[in-house]
């Protein structure tokens, strides 16, 4: 393991010491805890928004800290859900007197750790609704599982669900509209290569030189495909077919994100974003707005996740409106 | 089988030691189907216990039990915080005034963390997970008289061995689906270590 730490086990705190100091103007860290907060916070009147998860995903989430976003991010061990407490401390900084919203991925940890501190948040009096993101198609939707992960497409919950409680929603409002982006958002990614975990000290899988992974998670769980790898053309088809598939958009409108995982150059990432643009064009769906860069990274990864969000004329207000997070200016 | 105060202090120092020597054993297991935290998050959550609990005094199980149930949910994170965490705090919830805690006293324990396991993972018996290790011990120390150390040893090895046949339907490892079989689920091993180390405080080891 070659990195640039100090000790593995205060990557978090020592990342989260250097992220304030990039960004003093937007953010402060609550003392004592691993969540960071908008700097003006509590905003009194305001739901407060609440996400958070694993470290290791940098900018997310962190980075959607700030006006029109996110309120606060909690965030755990690298790759491990932040604890209950962690939650309930980010609840509280953010309560503005009208409910805390939190955005959960459909990960069993985060749902787990996030429901427990929405009980304790209750049990204090404080208004806590949810919403659990669910956007990755790589993995079958069915009751007997817990369902499909929340990956990429939970920055777009963000972004709506930040700007409808930056105007003045109601928590019932923050929930609808963070629910309908929730309803139309679909993702799905693939690894060239795998990450390691600080204080796992080596590789979370191995991947031979001509191999890809298919439709792995965030956190270098291992995919539902392997295969040898293909050209960028064939890799944004298959990805973009699989989400296709699930969603009709044909004749909609959408936005496109076309994330990297932490060690994909932009110029890659821009070559499956014309083919993308290609294939939905020859398809009749309308590209909004695109998004090309890394929102939701796997620590050092190579590889891509590309996600849809079909959009109507209130997301797409709300995905224009103003945003101050470092990491999703607007 | 009876647990006295000494016998459960020393059950979680014998955990601790069970879950720091097999901290990479367990990463292994979780990076095969999962994504390879167990080991870490156990290891820093038995580590903050044992801080804890050896500058702590305790007359009463159900007081040391109740600390070990809140540092792991306050340090491991992950879903083996939460589901560790309630298993404690159950415990502790039961074994409250009983000194000492006796087996049918161990068995409603179990019973209850068993339950608040179930309900906070919204997971059953069959699944893949540590549920699958916890529900024969249960049995165990319901439906036999007198268990011995090495029944409940045995018990809940061969509980979380079964795991390795089993398809994931919860948890990180259900979206594997069949590429789950033929690994053993690192939460049952680490449960294994949990009741692996009663069995062992029991006997005075």
């Amino acid at each position: 393991m070659k990195k640039i730490i100090n000790d593995p086990n205060q990557v978090v705190q020592d990342m989260l010491k250097g992220l304030v100091a990039a960004f003093p103007e937007s953010m402060k860290q609550v003392p004592d805890t691993t969540v960071i907060v908008r700097k003006e916070s509590p905003v009194q009147n305001k739901v407060g928004l609440v996400s958070g998860g694993g470290s290791g995903h940098e900018p997310a989430h962190a980075g959607y800290v700030g006006a029109g976003m996110l309120d606060a991010a909690v965030c755990g061990e690298t790759f491990t859900s932040p604890t209950p407490d962690q939650v309930f401390e980010a609840i509280k900084a953010v309560d503005g007197g009208v409910g805390v919203f939190l955005v959960i991925k459909n990960y069993t940890g985060d749902v787990m750790n996030f429901e427990m501190a929405a009980e304790l948040a209750e049990a204090e009096g404080i208004q806590v609704e949810q919403v659990v993101v669910n956007d990755d198609v790589a993995v079958e939707d069915s009751s007997f599982t817990t369902g499909r992960r929340g990956i990429a497409g939970t920055v777009f919950v963000h972004k709506i669900a930040g700007a409808k409680a930056e105007k003045g929603g109601s928590l019932q409002e923050v929930k609808t509209v963070a629910e309908k982006v929730v309803a139309n958002v679909r993702s799905m990614g693939m690894a060239l290569s795998p990450c390691t975990v600080p204080a796992a000290g080596k590789p979370s899988f191995e991947l031979a030189d001509n191999e890809m992974e298919i439709g792995m998670g965030i956190h270098g769980e291992p995919g539902t495909e392997r295969k040898a790898i293909a050209s960028a053309d064939e890799i944004a088809e298959e990805l973009t077919a699989k989400i296709l598939e699930d969603i009709d958009y044909s004749g909609s409108e959408v936005a496109v994100m076309v994330n990297g995982l932490g060690s994909t150059p932009e110029m890659e990432l821009f070559i499956v974003n014309a083919k993308v643009h290609e294939i939905l064009s020859k398809k009749g769906i309308q590209v909004y707005k695109t998004f090309v860069g890394e929102y939701m990274t796997s620590l050092e990864m190579a590889g891509c996740s590309i996600s849809l969000l079909k959009l109507d004329e209130e997301l797409k207000e709300l995905l224009d409106s103003e945003s101050k997070a470092p990491a999703f200016r607007i | 089988m009876e647990l006295h105060i000494n016998q459960a202090l020393k059950w979680i120092e014998l955990t601790n030691e069970k879950i720091q020597e097999n901290k990479e054993y367990l990463t292994s297991l979780d990076q095969a189907i999962g994504d390879g935290d167990h080991g870490i998050n156990m290891a820093r959550g038995f580590q903050a216990v044992i801080e804890k609990t050896s500058s702590s005094e305790y007359e009463a199980v159900s007081d040391l039990l109740k600390d070990v149930a809140m540092t792991l949910m306050s340090k491991v994170g992950g879903a083996s915080g939460p589901l560790y965490g309630t298993a404690f705090l159950k415990m502790s919830m039961a074994t409250k005034g009983k000194d000492p805690v006796t087996q049918g006293d161990l068995a409603a324990a179990v019973a209850q963390a068993l339950e608040g396991m179930k309900q906070r993972g919204k997971a059953n018996q069959g699944e893949k997970t540590l549920i699958d290790v916890w529900t024969p011990v249960q049995g165990l120390l319901q439906d036999q008289e007198n268990v011995q150390p090495d029944d409940l040893r045995e018990t809940a090895k061969e509980a979380m061995e079964s795991t390795k046949d089993i398809m994931a339907t919860k948890g990180r490892s259900a979206y594997l689906k069949e590429r789950s079989i033929g690994h053993l689920d690192a939460g049952s091993v680490s449960s294994y270590f949990v009741f692996d180390s009663l069995a062992s405080a029991v006997e005075g080891e």
